[in-house]
């Protein structure tokens, strides 16, 4: 640490379930250096002021996605966020929106996971597949149909941004629709059918309004909104085709 | 996968909502134009392009009723979806009266509009 420190008020929302009724804001004045992010801020407040103080954090380079945060009222990765852009003014911290606080900045993630397992994210082969049969074969543009989508790193900034995920909480939300696509993109995968039933459900594609602030929050630039209206129109076909189709998705 | 999930009846509103917002943003804009200041004000159209017996004309004829059926019908029920969806989003959840009133509506003018203009004759 060098003599020309600056100093800026980080503003942190704290919860602990064991005492408190409801959640309330701390400030704490934090020295910082250029090179400073916001989790390196939070990490000051916990080694100097108050060790009590819960985050969650790991790589501390945008890939983990571990450390997201509402800062200034945005959702953001707090290791990619940096001290100096936001002083001389105060900065304030808090936990993703829409989101259960489990204590101060760590939100429970539990209904996400749930999400996540319930769209299948792994490859259902069409049909079963031998050794010998050797690998698939994909084509560069087979590829680039689902490799975007890939790039989701599971850190949930997007469901704090999504208005209809904090008004509807069963809402299976733009990560997850995200990843259900890249399944269903896959050239090798053959579950788009039976992935269906969810995309189309009540908790489907059309709670979602194309407000698009899910992509714009997103680190990885998945495009969550995009593979949700693409399966807003897959749902409406499926609704609509359903009982021409041989297979019948109809229940 | 998740048991007891209900298919959602959407895709008929949102189709319609599609449909009509598409339709509004192509013909609105143009449609203004024409009805609102081309014609009243004799700019660029001739004075009597939107005349009883012109119109009249125009809504006997098979093309003509389906497509002021579209712009009206379409219209209402994109106009419906948003209203419906805007209310929900400011957190006005009136549940199924707001959707009563909003795609009612939209049903509402849209049996008038084909009442009417079946009754305009071929």
């Amino acid at each position: 640490m060098t003599e020309n420190l600056k100093i800026i008020e980080i503003e942190v929302l704290r919860y602990n379930p064991e005492s408190d009724q409801e959640p309330h804001l701390e400030v704490y004045s934090v020295p910082f250096s250029d090179d400073m992010s916001v989790l390196q801020g939070v990490q000051y407040i916990k080694d100097n002021f108050d060790g009590s103080l819960t985050f969650r954090w790991s790589c501390r380079m945008a890939i983990c996605g571990s450390c997201g945060m509402m800062i200034n009222g945005i959702p953001k990765l707090s290791c990619e966020t940096f001290l100096r852009d936001y002083y001389p003014d105060r900065i304030r911290v808090e936990a993703m929106a829409h989101f259960p606080i489990e204590k101060d900045l760590v939100v429970d993630l539990s209904g996400f996971i749930e999400k996540l397992e319930s769209i299948q994210p792994y490859i259902i082969p069409k049909e079963p597949r031998s050794l010998d049969q050797g690998e698939y074969i994909q084509s560069p543009k087979q590829f680039n149909d689902y490799i975007q989508f890939t790039s989701c790193i599971n850190c949930t900034l997007c469901y704090a941004a999504c208005p209809q995920f904090g008004l509807n909480p069963d809402f299976i939300g733009p990560g997850a629709i995200a990843l259900l696509h890249r399944y269903n993109m896959d050239s090798r995968d053959g579950a788009a059918a039976e992935r269906m039933e969810l995309v189309a459900s009540e908790e489907g594609v059309f709670n979602c309004s194309a407000v698009g602030y899910c992509s714009e929050v997103c680190p990885k630039h998945v495009d969550p909104a995009n593979a949700v209206n693409i399966n807003k129109t897959n749902a409406a076909k499926d609704y609509f085709l359903r009982f021409l189709s041989p297979k019948g998705g109809a229940k | 996968m998740k048991s007891g999930l209900k298919r959602s009846n959407a895709p008929i509103f949102w189709s319609l909502f599609g449909a009509g917002g598409m339709l509004s943003a192509l013909f609105g804009p143009a449609l203004v134009f024409i009805t609102g200041i081309a014609v009243p004000f004799g700019f660029l159209l001739p004075a009597d392009a939107m005349s009883y017996p012109k119109m009249l004309a125009f809504a006997q004829n098979l093309i003509g009723k389906g497509f002021i059926l579209a712009v009206i019908a379409l219209f209402l029920w994109f106009a419906a979806h948003r209203i419906y969806h805007s209310l929900h989003e400011f957190g006005i959840h009136a549940g199924l009266a707001a959707k009563l009133i909003c795609y009612g509506s939209a049903f509402v003018a849209t049996v008038i509009s084909v009442v009417v203009l079946l009754g305009l004759g071929f």
